[in-house]
């Protein structure tokens, strides 16, 4: 157990290093990075300023040492359009990005759990067909377009709901569905595919032999653990959800972490969008790395794997 | 097991297998009316699609009151007339995604040989560059690296081709770290074949039939990515007609309920992404033959 914790942080460890170096080489490659970092309008000394700061004059090497001091005392810099630190604004945009995230998930789990279990329970059926084409609509229309369709209906047309900003608990209905559709997909073909595992095991078997109704031998016995890879899948994609929604948040001005890195954009605010960026990223190494951990916490196979 | 490949899972390929036998035609008919309506723009587009008349904004489609048969299906916030841009969209989004999922696919490939080849530091090396991009979300690394470069078409190739080759490389090797115990691969090496012979003539070969699957199903992720790019400001720049600068340009509109304008490019991309998909799914099951047998 010791040897894999030392070696899954050793990958994740890694995985930062490769990261903050990417966005190290990337910011360089373009030419000069005093360009990005300085704000728009700034005079010569203050170019000169920031060259001096980051010490472009230095090897690449001493720079790179430089930038991950920076990124260790998780100094992120100012956001050049608020003034303030970012990682301030990142912190303070992080519970209503969560908030997002959350209701989200509740709508693709409350889709796709027992939409998958219907396909699951009748393969090949009208409802497995019918799942099918759901998955790959979820696959081929973009979220933001959906949110687009959404407020066209029932901001629009019907009036029902508000098509953007925050504060009530109307705002993130409409949100949380535009972003909750794609993972809803994914989720629906997991339970599928776990539950039609399950239902071939011999305790399912055993359920049925005893005489249970198939009720109860599909409602308790199999979808109890058929729920488990389903749950695991929906926590990685909770952090996830956080990090790609960009779009929709932009669509419907909902003041998350994505739409900070809309404005980053717009504003040409590198500090903001950097930050942003690297944060997400540093989330999803650590969720990764806390799930096969706690994987090999339940299951030892995986622990004396290779 | 990592974030990545739970979201492959999740996913399962198969999607169409409900259509295994027969060419898939609704699809082919889509892609090829769309890429006819590309490459034939300038002939078929009835107004130029970057100069609109401010006297004729927001005119509805022909059939509703206040549309005209001038513009078919109406004209957007500076009356520039949608059909037309309809019609170059697709040229801009076709050249986009192909040129993307083909560069993209080229890097991946030769990467993933290389790794799954030579084995030891190289392949210690470009997996672990490829399992630290994976774990980036892609949507956001491309505004990371667009916001960088600035907006233009030939960036956005390149920012796609390079967030996107990681699923190529990683599938690429899975295959030939198989392949390098056949026999036909230990012929070559006993009959004195260079390193370089091998991986070219003997590898090369038999990897590019799952490239090919991987990349149909790429271009939609690739144009999906290009539309939301471009629906944020850093993808392709106005006012080149991207369909997802469209519907950015059709948020404008969208709160007097001018429908057209957000429905229309939407349909356009959903009927794109949905035709690329419905292909590789379909050529999945077509080309490899242990799936077939399934």
């Amino acid at each position: 157990m010791k040897r894999f914790v030392i070696r899954r942080v050793g990958y994740a460890l890694l995985s930062l290093v490769v990261l903050s170096a990417t966005f190290f080489v990337f910011v360089r490659l373009t030419g000069d990075p005093s360009v990005l970092l300085v704000e728009p309008g700034a005079s010569k000394a203050d170019i000169d300023a920031i060259r001096a700061d980051l010490g472009l004059d230095k090897p690449l090497l001493v720079q790179y040492a430089v930038f991950v001091k920076g990124l260790l005392r998780a100094d992120f810099g100012r956001s050049f359009y608020y003034r303030t630190p970012v990682l301030e604004l990142y912190l303070e945009r992080l519970p209503n990005s969560l908030l997002l995230a959350v209701v989200a998930m509740a709508f693709s789990l409350a889709i796709g759990i027992p939409s998958g279990i219907l396909a699951a329970v009748r393969v090949n059926g009208w409802w497995d067909r019918a799942g099918k084409i759901f998955a790959l609509l979820g696959l081929s229309m973009p979220s933001f377009w959906v949110g687009l369709l959404l407020i066209l209906f029932f901001s629009v047309y019907l009036g029902w709901l508000p098509s953007s900003g925050s504060g009530t608990p109307w705002h993130v209905l409409m949100p949380a569905f535009a972003l909750g559709w794609y993972f809803a997909a994914a989720h629906m073909r997991l339970t599928r595919s776990s539950m039609l595992e399950v239902l071939g095991s011999e305790y399912i078997k055993l359920a049925r032999l005893k005489g249970l109704p198939e009720a109860l031998v599909i409602g308790k016995h199999a979808f109890k653990n058929a729920l488990i890879p389903v749950l695991t899948l929906a926590g990685i994609n909770l952090v996830l959800m956080i990090n790609v929604a960009v779009v929709v948040e932009t669509v419907f001005a909902w003041p998350g972490v994505g739409r900070l890195l809309f404005e980053g954009i717009a504003f040409r605010d590198f500090p903001v969008v950097q930050t942003t960026v690297i944060l997400g990223g540093v989330m999803i190494i650590v969720v990764n790395l806390a799930v096969d951990l706690m994987y090999a916490v339940i299951d030892p196979r995986i622990r004396y794997e290779r | 097991m990592n974030a990545s490949r739970a979201a492959v899972l999740a996913f399962p390929g198969r999607l169409a297998s409900f259509r295994r036998e027969g060419w898939p035609m609704v699809p082919i008919t889509i892609l090829a009316v769309l890429a006819l309506l590309a490459i034939f723009a300038d002939v078929i587009a009835p107004h130029d699609p970057q100069v609109g008349l401010l006297g004729e904004r927001f005119r509805p489609p022909a059939w509703q009151q206040g549309g005209s048969t001038a513009h078919l299906l109406g004209t957007d916030h500076v009356g520039r007339d949608v059909l037309s841009r309809l019609i170059f969209g697709a040229r801009v989004s076709m050249v986009v995604g192909f040129t993307a999922v083909i560069f993209a696919g080229v890097v991946g490939t030769v990467l993933g040989i290389l790794a799954g080849y030579l084995g030891g530091w190289v392949d210690q090396v470009i997996m672990r560059v490829t399992d630290a991009w994976l774990a980036l979300p892609a949507l956001t690394f491309a505004i990371f690296l667009a916001a960088i470069v600035g907006p233009s078409e030939m960036n956005i190739v390149i920012i796609l081709g390079l967030v996107y080759w990681t699923r190529y490389a990683r599938v690429v090797r899975g295959e030939v770290l198989s392949l390098k115990e056949r026999d036909y691969v230990r012929l070559a090496i006993v009959a004195g074949c260079s390193k370089r012979t091998i991986m070219r003539r003997h590898i090369l070969p038999n990897v590019v039939n799952s490239a090919i699957v991987l990349a149909t199903l790429m271009l939609g992720v690739v144009i999906v990515t290009e539309a939301a790019l471009s629906f944020l400001g850093v993808g392709v720049p106005p006012p080149k007609p991207a369909w997802g600068l469209m519907l950015a340009d059709g948020k404008k509109g969208l709160m007097a309920g001018y429908w057209w304008l957000t429905v229309l490019p939407g349909v356009c991309i959903m009927l794109m992404v949905l035709s690329a998909n419905l292909i590789g799914d379909w050529l999945r099951v077509k080309l490899d033959p242990q799936l077939r047998q399934l």
